[in-house]
């Protein structure tokens, strides 16, 4: 610490938002007999244009070292400090806040309360500055390109974009084709146009595209490095590839629940029993017989591994509700003398012209039952389906020639591959974890490192083909800047005091310390350094300090709350 | 009698249903009675449940379980039915069958009317230690396999098997009492605490690693309800079928017969040991073994638990077990196998109004093991 | 944007969607103007209490991302402000945009709201914002944290912009302390170029008076699901406590799809969203007003998304009644609400009393859409919605070549597909953009 820490403390009255509650003279004139402090004013709105020119003021004229801001939260308003006490000379890091807004004045009533409070959240906010060090903000270079793993409608959409805006993408597949599990798929809600009309012409123009590398029967070995900065390992057979690149994207999709799962419906046993997606195929080669002979009777029974915790999967699959209704039309169109039922407990057709098809499928003669089919045996020759209807508050014996179960989606089998390769959490429905629920859908907690279509939650290809751009979206935004910034306030060792016992290598979320093989002490990656401070508080040798929250300036700031 | 419905939505944990009907849809009484187990929730929920007290469907539940297996929501249907008994049995108005079969619990251990000194009868000459003197396995009987003369081949079937492979078991003897799986299926919570409170320190006395019981519902209520410590609970399955792979038992005669199973719904469904019963049978030198179609997660209840072996159903024309003799029947088999002592005894009721006996024999597990030992 | 190096994108509206896109074109280096027509930006997100299924505090999600719209170096935020007309083609479009007069000196405003206290028409004028249940000045801004955060002249309410006479002195100019207030404002066009255009104008809620027999505005205690989101809101006409009439609500009923699914108002899709607000609202009322009873009436439950079905689940632990039934009637005895309905599970009709009856109304098009449609050259789909150019290869694309659409305006949907959907669009927008720039060298 400096002899002379030289500290201007700006009191803001933020309009009556504090000054109301608040005795903003009575805190400036507290202030300004804290040790260290130089300056102390108070001014309405400290944000706007004359406040930040106080600070550049003095700054310049006063020769302040460091600034302390008593205003509302930093969440607000400390980039815009931090650039006016830079303009003074003063290093960004070395500007401290108070939020005597929404953490005082906001929350208190009492005025003598509230304003020994903020007198004491600013002796402390002091008390941290005067053991402030500069730091420097710092960015790093990227290198243009994206992996995107997953050749779906997803991976193929996402592809698209990166490579469109002028940049390289390669794309790793692990089957032999292009086109995922839509590729299977005969039509697609709610057009009922066949696949076979786009999703070829979107392969078609993956595949030409001059800026996409296509990896088939290849898989992700392995993934280095950090945003901006990533080496990719692909293998492909035998041979294998190193990619750099500045992004990721994970298109990797899901795997659909088995039946199997849920013997009470003698999937397996029954040839009648077929999965949405088998009757899928079979509409697309026009084959509906079964036994040899056109079914009379068929009923499709709705989530079957989903809305579950038997099974353990309490979440929906989202789609299953208009791909039922989509195959219970199509059958009934092509088999018009046949009965279709399609058993359910809540019919789910959300999306942009679902209910008007619901509504059409029931027109065309599906009929609707209320029920929870509860298990399947056979009668006679063909099944029957033991089922409450709980409309008609009577359990029945539905037979049916063909029986079609509308399972599920859930999180590959894979996925604990996929998630290891690049440290990525998972939600507890098994799916990837996105960053943040509502305002963070595809990126993830990992930088750089983006989803896009079902290997984040089940949803229909218009909301695949949204997220899938919204990656490239993600994926775009550093490729075109060039750089990164990189958190400056990042945790350092003192190889003097480490021990080598890596429990900071063990907690760390982003696998930024790590042991070096020569010397046996930890070292930090400041550039995937988030500056949680986990590390910091593991430490047993005190070796670990986080930049801008060092033991010193935190108990600085207990001891000034304390006193 | 008023219900405090808020109170039993509560305790039970009822909001979580979305009436979706996979409970009343797989109960196995549902289509001839008027037992609906989604509507008596539904009615609870929204404060609507009539007087329970002239709510004879009530009784028909066999508690399967089917409806608590397959819930999507975790919501335990059956367990509402059992509330309700519960009321039934506080207000004193309850089938007088069952009030008899409580009693006999009560004075003298076992439901069926016998005394007490009785109970160790069907071991006459085979000199089973006394589980309480110590023993590694402690072989509990149960009320319907020591006193119910047709049952009583399988408890020597089983003494029989244990002595031949060396096992060093015992019985509680006339200190045995009913293991109250039913008591608390019928409503019946005091009796059954109490009998857990008396039963609990008895057992843990002997000291036993394991646990073996004739009847999988003496089965169920061990291993899930009594929080026995230190005792591994199985039904005679398992260690029979164990005995077999680790060929600590051998066959020296063939049964020349067709045999199917029945999968008892306290064994299958509600602990769902499907597997070792089958091969046990696949075992049996001899034995042809053919699957009906409604086996295992699916087989069709024979209406022996719940407390139905104590008060007959509202509709007893259609009776289950008739239903499954003839699929039993359907399969060509000779032999119908169950392994549990209620089945054994609806299911050869059934085939003997059924008129099938000379197609069909009902035989538990044990008689079969027995006549190949 | 003649005098930057890089074609800019042209974003119309700044709720969620627009905010979103134009964060993501400016982070990645391209200039940006974000038109918005309200004082403020934040759209509808701005105006929700908690967002479900996490039950985040929607301002809290927010505001950062107004704050930093408001702040980029790279966006140029033109609030209260409307566009006109759009020449042009992709990559080379001429908009010009409408700069209505706010009569508040945009650089000298302090927000500090002395003029909206001092106002003669403080407390007499009904709140849009907070759908008519609060009440506010002629010169006010719509919410504390607004972006930004300066205060407009509501002109047609305002005494002396109306009628040409305040009193004998302006009370708010007396008031202001940095003399912003100027009634000398004119109306400003501006003319921009741009490369491409993104579309994200949002939704209005169905007036439920379409549905008169549910008695909205018979019955003070009839409300729809946005006005209740203000009801529950601390920043909401009434600090955030549930109450109607002065009282709180002991028997609350929810009701879905009022208007939706329902070919008799026009609006024959479902609104997507409202299962899970209704489930959202069910929940606060049982955390607010723990001896309240709560019923929701429903006919599917659509609880489709991440974390919905499990929402659903929790918010039926909380003893929230769900009973399966589209009711029919709202009418009084004595002095509660009697909603009627048919309980198809009990197959009984029946009469379930109210203190309070929420309508989860239908989302429908912008009440001026067929204007904007009609401006920027924009197909429509039959639910009146802005129509996507190919539901499958090019659902991001509007009708128009160079115009993308984004967020409720293609169609009613939650926050986190609103978001994924702009920054769709702001992909396509990068490309555009890449490519404009590319060909200009």
């Amino acid at each position: 610490m400096e002899s002379q820490p030289r500290i201007g403390v700006y009191i803001c009255h933020c309009g009556t938002n504090i000054a109301a509650t608040v005795d903003v003279e009575a805190v400036r004139e507290f202030a300004s007999r804290l040790p260290g402090v130089v300056v102390a004013r108070n001014y309405t709105y400290m944000c706007s244009e004359p406040g930040q020119g106080l600070i550049k003021q003095d700054c310049e004229e006063q020769g302040l070292k460091r600034v302390v801001v008593a205003s509302c939260s930093p969440r607000m308003h400390e980039p815009t400090f931090q650039k006016a006490a830079q303009s003074g000379g003063v290093n960004p890091y070395r500007v401290e806040m108070a939020n005597i807004r929404e953490q005082c004045s906001w929350v208190h009533k009492d005025r003598t309360e509230a304003t020994e409070k903020a007198k004491s959240l600013i002796a402390s906010a002091v008390a941290k500055a005067t053991w402030l060090e500069p730091l420097e903000k710092r960015e790093v270079g990227v290198t243009p390109g994206a992996v995107v793993i997953g050749g779906g409608v997803a991976g193929l959409v996402a592809a698209l974009d990166v490579a469109d805006a002028g940049f390289p993408a390669y794309l790793v597949e692990q089957s032999d084709h292009l086109g995922g599990r839509v590729a299977d798929l005969d039509r697609t809600f709610p057009e009922m146009e066949p696949v076979a009309d786009w999703l070829p012409q979107l392969v078609e123009r993956v595949q030409s595209h001059q800026k996409i590398t296509v990896f088939l029967n290849s898989e992700v070995e392995s993934v280095d490095g950090f945003v901006g900065n990533f080496k990719v390992k692909v293998s492909q057979l035998s041979a294998s590839s190193d990619l750099k690149v500045g992004a990721i994207v994970i298109a990797t999709g899901y795997d659909v629940f088995d039946p199997q799962r849920k013997p009470e419906f003698g999937y397996g046993h029954y040839p009648q029993i077929v999965t949405t997606l088998e009757m899928e195929k079979r509409l697309a080669e026009g084959d509906l017989t079964i036994n040899g002979k056109m079914p009379k009777d068929i009923a499709f029974i709705k989530c079957v591994g989903s809305r579950d915790v038997q099974v353990g999967n309490p979440y929906c699959s989202r789609v299953c509700c208009m791909v039922s209704a989509k195959q219970a039309r199509l059958l009934k169109e092509q088999l018009p003398d046949s009965r279709v039922s399609v058993f359910y407990i809540d019919v789910r057709t959300f999306g942009k012209r679902g209910e008007e098809f619901y509504d059409e499928a029931r027109q065309a003669g599906v009929l609707y039952r209320r029920g929870n089919v509860s298990e399947i045996y056979k009668k006679g020759d063909r099944v029957a389906l033991r089922v409450e209807d709980t409309f008609l508050r009577r359990t029945i014996e539905h037979e049916a020639d063909l029986v079609v179960l509308a399972v599920g989606m859930q999180a590959r089998d894979d996925v604990e591959d996929i998630a290891a390769l690049l440290k990525l959490p998972r939600s507890a429905d098994g799916f990837f974890l996105e960053a943040h629920p509502k305002l963070r859908p595809v990126d993830t907690a990992v930088d750089g490192v983006f989803l896009a279509g079902c290997c984040q939650g089940p949803k229909d290809i218009p909301d695949t083909i949204a997220q899938a751009k919204a990656a490239a979206s993600s994926s775009l935004i550093p490729l075109l800047r060039g750089t990164v910034p990189v958190e400056s306030a990042t945790a350092i060792v003192d190889a003097e005091l480490c021990a080598g016992c890596g429990m900071c290598v063990d907690v760390c979320p982003f696998g930024a310390p790590a042991l070096d093989p020569l010397f046996g002490v930890s070292v930090v990656n400041a550039v995937l350094c988030k500056g949680c401070g986990t590390c910091a508080a593991i430490c047993p040798s005190k070796a670990m300090r986080l930049q801008h929250f060092t033991p010193e300036q935190i108990l600085a700031q207990v001891d000034a709350l304390v006193w | 009698m008023q219900v405090d419905t808020q109170e039993l939505a509560e305790r039970l944990s009822l909001f979580g249903c979305i009436q979706c009907g996979k409970c009343a849809g797989g109960c196995p009484v549902s289509m001839k009675t008027t037992l609906d187990v989604r509507f008596l929730i539904y009615e609870a929920l929204i404060g609507q449940l009539p007087d329970p007290t002239h709510m004879e469907e009530l009784w028909d539940c066999t508690c399967c379980f089917t409806c608590v297996e397959r819930c999507p929501k975790d919501v335990k249907p059956a367990e509402l039915i059992i509330g309700l008994r519960s009321l039934l049995v506080e207000n004193g108005t309850i089938p007088k069958t069952v009030t008899d079969a409580l009693q006999g619990i009560f004075r003298q251990g076992n439901p069926l009317g016998f005394a007490r000194e009785q109970r160790a009868d069907w071991a006459d000459g085979l000199n089973i230690k006394a589980a309480q003197e110590g023993c590694e396995l402690l072989y509990f009987v149960g009320c319907t396999p020591a006193y119910d003369l047709r049952v009583q081949p399988v408890s020597r079937a089983l003494a029989r098997t244990f002595q031949a492979a060396g096992l060093d078991y015992g019985t509680l003897g006339i200190e045995e009492s009913c293991c109250g799986n039913e008591v608390r299926r019928v409503g019946e919570q005091g009796l059954f605490e109490m009998l857990v409170e008396e039963g609990k320190p008895l057992i843990e006395s002997t000291h036993a690693k394991r646990m073996v019981t004739t009847s999988p519902h003496c089965m169920n209520t061990f291993k899930k309800e009594y929080g026995l410590s230190g005792v591994e609970v199985m039904h005679y399955t398992q260690l029979v079928a164990q005995l077999i792979a680790d060929k600590n038992l051998e066959f020296s005669k063939k049964v020349e017969k067709k045999v199917t199973y029945h999968d008892p719904c306290f064994l299958g469904k509600q602990n769902h040991i499907f597997d070792e019963p089958r091969a046990i049978l696949q075992s049996i030198p001899g034995v042809k073994f053919v699957e009906m179609d409604r086996s295992r997660e699916r087989s069709l209840c024979c209406e022996g638990g719940g407390g139905r072996m104590w008060v007959e159903g509202t509709n007893m024309e259609e009776r289950l077990a008739f239903q499954r003799v003839h699929q039993a029947a359907d399969t060509g088999a000779q032999v119908l196998a169950v392994a549990c002592p209620f089945c054994l005894l609806t299911l050869e009721d059934a085939v003997k109004v059924q008129k099938l006996d000379d197609r069909l024999q009902v035989m538990d597990i044990m008689e079969l093991v027995n006549l190949a030992l | 944007m003649a005098s930057s190096q890089k074609p800019a994108a042209l974003i119309i509206g700044a709720g969620i969607a627009g905010i979103q896109a134009a964060l993501d074109i400016a982070s990645a280096g391209f200039p940006v103007v974000l038109v918005e027509r309200e004082p403020s930006v934040g759209g509808r997100m701005s105006q929700l209490d908690k967002t479900f299924p996490t039950l985040d505090c929607s301002a809290c999600i927010l505001t950062p991302k107004m704050v930093d719209v408001g702040q980029h170096p790279l966006i140029n935020l033109m609030t209260y402000s409307e566009v006109t007309a759009v020449k042009g083609e992709a990559g080379a479009f001429h908009v010009t945009v409408k700069k209505k007069p706010r009569y508040v000196d945009e650089d000298k405003c302090r927000g500090c709201g002395e003029c909206a206290t001092a106002c003669r028409m403080t407390g007499r004028i009904s709140d849009t914002f907070n759908q008519g249940l609060g009440k506010r000045a002629a010169v006010y801004v719509s919410f504390p944290q607004a972006v930004p955060l300066i205060y407009t002249v509501d002109p047609t309410t305002c005494l002396y912009l109306t009628r040409g006479v305040c009193g004998k002195t302006f009370k708010c100019k007396d008031a202001c302390p940095s003399d912003a207030i100027n009634f000398q404002q004119k109306e400003q066009l501006v003319e921009l170029d741009v490369a491409t255009i993104i579309v994200a104008t949002g939704f209005d809620m169905m007036d439920p008076r379409q549905k008169p027999e549910f008695g909205y505005g018979m019955y003070p205690n009839v409300l729809t699901g946005l006005e209740f989101e203000r009801l529950c809101s601390a920043a909401g006409p009434t600090g955030g406590k549930i109450v109607v009439n002065g009282q709180e609500p002991k028997q609350v009923v929810f009701i879905h799809c009022v208007g939706s699914r329902d070919p008799h108002t026009g609006v024959p899709y479902c609104s997507r969203i409202c299962c899970m607000y209704t489930a959202k609202h069910a929940h606060l009322v049982r955390d607010k007003l723990p001896e309240s009873q709560v019923t929701a009436f429903y006919m599917d439950v659509r609880a489709f998304g991440k974390g919905y079905e499990e929402f659903y689940d929790r918010v039926k632990h909380e003893h929230v009644l769900y009973r399966r039934g589209e009711p029919s009637e709202v009418y009084k005895r004595g002095d509660k609400l009697i909603v009627r309905a048919e309980d198809t599970l009990l197959r009984k009709s029946i009469e379930v009393e109210a203190d309070l009856v929420v309508l989860a109304t239908a989302v429908v098009p912008r009440a001026d859409v067929a204007e904007v449609a009609a401006m920027l050259e924009l197909e429509r789909s039959p639910d009146g919605f802005f129509k996507e150019a190919h539901p499958k290869m090019r659902p991001i694309e509007s009708s128009r070549p160079g115009i993308f659409i984004a967020g409720c305006d293609q169609g009613p949907k939650d926050i986190p597909d609103t978001v994924a959907q702009a920054k769709a669009a702001a992909s396509s927008a990068m490309v555009a953009l890449t490519r404009a720039a590319s060909s200009a060298k």
